[in-house]
């Protein structure tokens, strides 16, 4: 992996049990594409669902943010704003999204996200998610955040 | 075009992202698109760029900070037509 991209992953304002992106494989001004292993002991399996662990829509949501919006928007600001998320924090603002496929414990997750604009601080894309275990599409949809001054937020 | 045209054009842009629709019956120039019409910051960045495309024109950063309320809202349209 980069330099860059693992600098981008070190500087994630996520903390486990709540970060969701392992690696980023790619990038550029269209597009980026990284991946996420569900381990087989998160938070979540507890209850989703006692005995029969499927992974949560909201958390595979929130893997295609983490990659697709919030690791994307820190790449496309990597050359105006070098030291990252400083003093700001991500806001996700919307999602419209359809699942195809489960998730289970110990897969892998790719997640491939593509800008439709990026416009006064506003980043929305188009998202896929793929189980590269078993090669099949989980989840696409659009998604879109800002990010904002920490200090805005009340 | 007229400002009372642009009105009439922008209540349609802006209806799909206000919850309460009886707040469009009198769309008043003073009226703010966040703190009285309750579109969050998000969707007023999906107007702007929905404004752009129907009137073939560009809104830059600090035009986009004078749209607060309706009334400033057609002023830039207006403003930026006659430059485009």
């Amino acid at each position: 992996m980069s330099e860059l991209f693992a600098a981008i992953i070190q500087k994630l304002p996520y903390s486990p049990p709540f970060l969701f992106v392992d690696e980023i494989l790619s990038a550029d001004e269209n597009s980026i594409k990284g991946t996420y292993k569900l381990k087989k002991d998160e938070f979540f399996y507890q209850g989703h669902f006692p005995g029969n662990p499927v992974t949560p829509g909201v958390i595979i949501t929130e893997v295609m943010a983490q990659i697709g919006l919030v690791c994307f928007g820190m790449y496309l600001n990597s050359t105006s704003s070098p030291d990252g998320m400083d003093g700001k924090v991500p806001v996700f603002t919307s999602s419209c999204v359809d699942f195809y496929s489960p998730a289970y414990p110990e897969q892998t997750l790719e997640v491939t996200s593509s800008k439709i604009y990026y416009r006064f601080g506003k980043l929305k894309c188009r998202i896929e998610c793929h189980n590269r275990d078993t090669q099949q599409l989980v989840c696409k949809g659009d998604l879109s955040g800002l990010l904002v001054n920490k200090n805005e937020l009340k | 075009m007229t400002k009372d045209e642009i009105k009439a054009e922008i209540k349609g842009v802006i209806e799909p992202y206000v919850m309460q629709k009886e707040l469009l019956d009198n769309l008043s120039d003073e009226i703010q698109l966040i703190g009285d019409l309750k579109i969050n910051s998000a969707h007023v960045v999906d107007i702007v760029l929905d404004i752009e495309e129907k009137y073939d024109i560009t809104i830059d950063d600090e035009s986009i900070n004078k749209m607060n309320t309706i009334g400033e809202a057609i002023e830039v349209i207006l403003e930026k037509m006659k430059k485009d």
